[in-house]
């Protein structure tokens, strides 16, 4: 399949701390990719690499086989839904609707997690009224809203109420089977089972594992993710 | 007694051409110059002189004559000589242009001259680029009147606008005086008139007076004058209903006022002056009824002046109210509105409740250091002034207005 | 670059602090006028809290606004803008805002009650200000990562300019009276922005006392036009070089 992200000998540190040690990998479209891991093991800092937030000191990100150093049109083909949405306080829902599409000057072509979440009839309301699981249904419906061939989300469904996770999961699936590429980082692994085609699993600024989920369950002979991982982790051997 | 009989006489003889007659001059005509009409012409004779422009070499006006101007003829010089000479009382010059007179360090060379004469009127002429304008010396009851009087701006060389040597009795009314070195002159000058004048951008003064007193001067206007008004070894003159405005520049005051006794400065404004009214060595003078308007210092008063009595002004908008270079002694300051004051008037009589300081810690300290000046209106400075005025501790403790104004005086 | 800034632009309008500073410089400007006749003393005293309080709101206000809004920065960076944009709107938007602030509060009692040469010169140096506290805001921004270290470095630095700088001034000119610093003045007033703007004031409303300094340097500073010239230039100066720090920063910096 076709790599649209290809990380290269990534590294970053913050201050004395490395964040990144050498990370090298690549990603297709037309899959879900779990990165796991555990706290402060880099996932956020590949995440933000890849959107630009963060300057990597070392390495390169390919995105459809161009640098992204010092670029930002790539930006147009990714969504991205951070982890805690925050938005300015005054600002109507409406109003960030229409800014994204005026600075990204796209259409909003995908109003399907708009209409899921019924977010149309709340555009008057400002951002400051807003609850925290509203807050993250208004950046997953931005994520999803241009159509992007590249979805990267942050911790999706913290926050989320089941079934707002659960419209967000098919979501994703259903964006899978259009060919997409969807990065997902995510503590719950039983959602991750759910979803993911590939799993990357960092540890200390290190790939630990990069793998298909049907490779990790029949190494491990494991049913579900959560078993394969404690094995795979417990194991001398890695 | 002789010009009375005279005057007398003129009167009878006015209705009587038969007796007085009338010299007309013109370009081309039987009588070509003044000088031709004046040898022609016989005392209490007219002459009137067309619309033209005439060389006149110093021509003498020796009889009792009324000359006039048609249409502003032009007397020139040429830059050889003076214009105009009056030697003789009761002549009346009317209505002239009166140009290019010689310029030399050797002679003071005058548009118009007056010499030991009495009662003669100058009225209504224009004079351009005389090295001195109209130059009286030892006259009595003169009239100057209405003359639009502009010098050369030659900085090197330039003489006063009018210029007054030992007169007595002189009236100067509606005078315009500009670019020359000083406006008006006064020197041994006693028991003059000045009023309605407009002096401005002089060399050097405006108005000047050395060692002339018993002389008023007032509704004038000085402005933009090189280094403002001058009053200098005089006594008992009255300032009064004039007005200084933007006399600009180190050193350059509304008004200067050097070793003078008994003066009166009243009704006067002073606005945008460098310094509103300097004094040094001058004492038992009333300042009283004058408006001091965004001028740098106000009041520039030297510890060598003594009974000084300041009652009844406004200062508004003035970066300094008054600065000093020592001690003041026997200053008086009194019923004063001060913009600056920031007391209050508890009993509602008109006037604050604790006194006014007009002399400001950071005016001291601007005295000593000249360079503080770009920290003006700066927090800090606004700072140390508010607590020494709270807490005076360097200011002088006797210079203070106890009765200051709450409200300004209305004219 | 535009585009956000119309957005910030949209949201400080509506926020109680932007309103409420608004309303105190409405406040004071109308007290000072309404109060007092004489208007030039109105001028003189909307000109002493002006110095003060414009550059400490301006900087304390768009250091929080920007800490407050660096997540949505980070949505911004997400998306297909370049940085230098990102942070020029933002500069654009705040200090429209503010500066709104500062026209109705300040300019419009200005131009009812004392439109004249001092009143322009008050209003074209309280926008100057405005300005270049901002564009400190953004460099205290930039270089800090959390919000009270830079809204404590604000602060430091309004303190700083506004009281501390000139307080040295003065001791340094009573420790060097006795030699010629007038070179050294004018380029210890460049150093200031307050000073700066200070300066403008003067030439307005101090003219007549400036116009009284014999040394040929001043005379010229302040007699031509050439003070004028030289106070805005450096308040331009002000305004544009921490802003190309901070993007400089900015551009490097990870969210």
């Amino acid at each position: 399949m076709e790599k649209i992200i290809a990380v290269k000998g990534l590294k970053k540190s913050f201050g004395r701390l490395e964040v990144l040690k050498d990370v090298s990998c690549d990603f297709a479209s037309g899959g879900v990719v779990s990165i796991l891991g555990p706290n402060a093991s880099g996932k956020t800092t590949l995440i933000k690499s890849i959107l630009g937030m963060v300057i990597p000191d070392g390495g390169e990100i390919l995105f459809q086989g161009r640098s992204i150093l010092n670029t930002f049109d790539y930006k147009r083909n990714i969504g991205y839904m951070p982890q805690i949405g925050h938005y300015p306080d005054n600002m109507k829902i409406g109003q960030l609707f229409k800014m994204v599409m005026d600075i990204r000057q796209q259409d909003a072509v995908d109003k399907e997690l708009l209409k899921a979440y019924q977010l149309e009839s709340m555009y008057q309301k400002t951002m400051r009224t807003l609850s925290g699981g509203t807050l993250q249904k208004v950046s997953a419906a931005l994520a999803f809203m241009f159509n992007p061939d590249v979805l990267i989300l942050d911790e999706p469904s913290a926050g989320l109420d089941p079934l707002a996770a659960e419209a967000l999961k098919e979501k994703i699936l259903e964006e899978k089977s259009k060919g997409k590429l969807i990065l997902v980082t995510s503590h719950i692994l039983s959602e991750a089972d759910e979803i993911s085609d590939h799993i990357l699993y960092l540890f200390e600024g290190q790939i630990k594992f990069y793998k298909t989920l049907t490779d990790l369950k029949l190494e491990t002979g494991e049913q579900k993710l959560s078993k394969a991982l404690t094995q795979i982790l417990s194991s001398p051997s890695c | 007694m002789r010009s009375l009989i005279v005057k007398i006489g003129l009167l009878f003889m006015l209705p009587f051409p038969v007796w007085a007659h009338t010299i007309i001059v013109a370009p081309g005509a039987k009588v070509a110059t003044l000088k031709q009409a004046v040898t022609l012409a016989k005392n209490g004779d007219t002459i009137r002189v067309e619309k033209g422009t005439y060389i006149s070499l110093n021509t003498i006006v020796d009889k009792e004559l009324t000359i006039l101007g048609q249409n502003q003829p032009i007397l020139d010089a040429r830059f050889q000589e003076e214009v105009l000479t009056i030697t003789s009382g009761h002549v009346k010059l009317d209505g002239f242009i009166i140009e290019n007179s010689k310029t030399g360090s050797m002679r003071d060379f005058a548009g118009i001259r007056l010499s030991n004469v009495e009662f003669v009127t100058i009225s209504n002429n224009i004079l351009v680029n005389n090295f001195f304008g109209i130059y009286l010396s030892n006259c009595k009851h003169i009239e100057v009147l209405h003359n639009h009087i502009t010098g050369s701006n030659n900085i090197e060389n330039s003489g006063n606008g009018i210029h007054l040597w030992k007169c007595k009795e002189i009236l100067l009314n509606g005078n315009y005086v500009t670019l020359h070195r000083d406006g008006i002159y006064f020197e041994f000058a006693k028991k003059c008139l000045i009023e309605n004048n407009f002096s401005e951008k002089n060399i050097r003064y405006g108005l000047h007076f050395m060692f002339s007193d018993d002389d008023t001067y007032r509704h004038n206007t000085f402005k933009n004058n090189g280094s403002g008004v001058s009053v200098m070894y005089t006594r008992r003159i009255a300032m009064l209903d004039n007005t200084f405005i933007e006399n600009w520049g180190s050193s350059i005051y509304g008004v200067l006022l050097k070793e003078i006794t008994d003066a009166r400065i009243e009704g006067n404004h002073f606005i945008r002056n460098t310094t509103g009214i300097y004094m040094e060595n001058s004492d038992r003078i009333t300042v009283t009824h004058n408006d001091f308007i965004s001028n740098g210092w106000a009041m520039r008063v030297l510890a060598s002046c003594n009974k000084d009595y300041f009652t009844q002004n406004n200062y508004k908008g003035n970066s300094f109210d008054v600065t000093t270079n020592g001690t003041l002694k026997e200053i008086y300051f009194n019923d004063n509105y001060w913009d600056k004051y920031e007391g209050y008037d508890l009993n509602k009589d008109g006037t604050g409740d604790i006194p006014y300081r007009p002399i400001s810690l950071y005016a001291q300290i601007i005295e000593q250091n000249p360079q503080s000046v770009m920290l003006m209106r700066s927090f800090i400075v606004n700072l140390i002034d508010k607590v020494e005025r709270a807490i005076p501790s360097i200011t002088p403790e006797s210079v203070k207005d106890e009765k200051p104004r709450m409200k300004p005086w209305k004219r | 670059m535009l585009k956000i800034a119309k957005y910030i632009i949209l949201d400080i309008v509506r926020s109680k602090v932007l309103l409420a500073y608004t309303l105190l410089l409405l406040a004071i400007s109308l007290t000072i006028f309404l109060s007092d006749a004489d208007v030039t003393k109105g001028l003189v005293s909307i000109t002493t809290v002006i110095l003060i309080i414009v550059p400490l709101v301006s900087i304390v206000y768009a250091t929080t606004y920007y800490f407050n809004a660096a997540e949505f920065t980070e949505m911004l960076v997400s998306q297909p803008i370049s940085r230098r944009n990102i942070l020029l709107g933002k500069f654009i938007g705040i200090s429209s805002s503010i500066l709104l602030a500062f026209f109705i509060g300040v300019c419009i009692p200005v131009c009812l009650f004392a439109f004249s040469a001092t009143g322009i010169t008050l209003m074209i140096s309280g926008c100057l200000l405005t300005l270049s506290f901002i564009s400190l805001a953004f460099l205290t921004s930039t270089i800090t990562r959390d919000k009270a270290k830079g809204i404590g470095l604000a602060l430091m630095l309004w303190f700083y300019f506004s009281i501390i700088f000139d307080g040295l001034v003065l001791m340094f000119l009573t420790l060097f009276a006795d030699y010629p610093l007038e070179k050294a003045m004018i380029v210890l007033t460049a150093l200031n922005p307050i000073d700066l703007a200070r300066i403008l004031i003067l030439l307005q409303l101090d003219i007549s006392a400036l116009m009284g300094y014999t040394g040929a340097l001043y005379q010229e500073f302040f007699g031509s036009g050439i003070g004028i010239v030289f106070s805005l230039l450096m308040q331009m100066i002000w305004i544009i070089v921490p802003l190309f720090f901070a993007l400089k920063i900015f551009k490097k910096k990870d969210l």
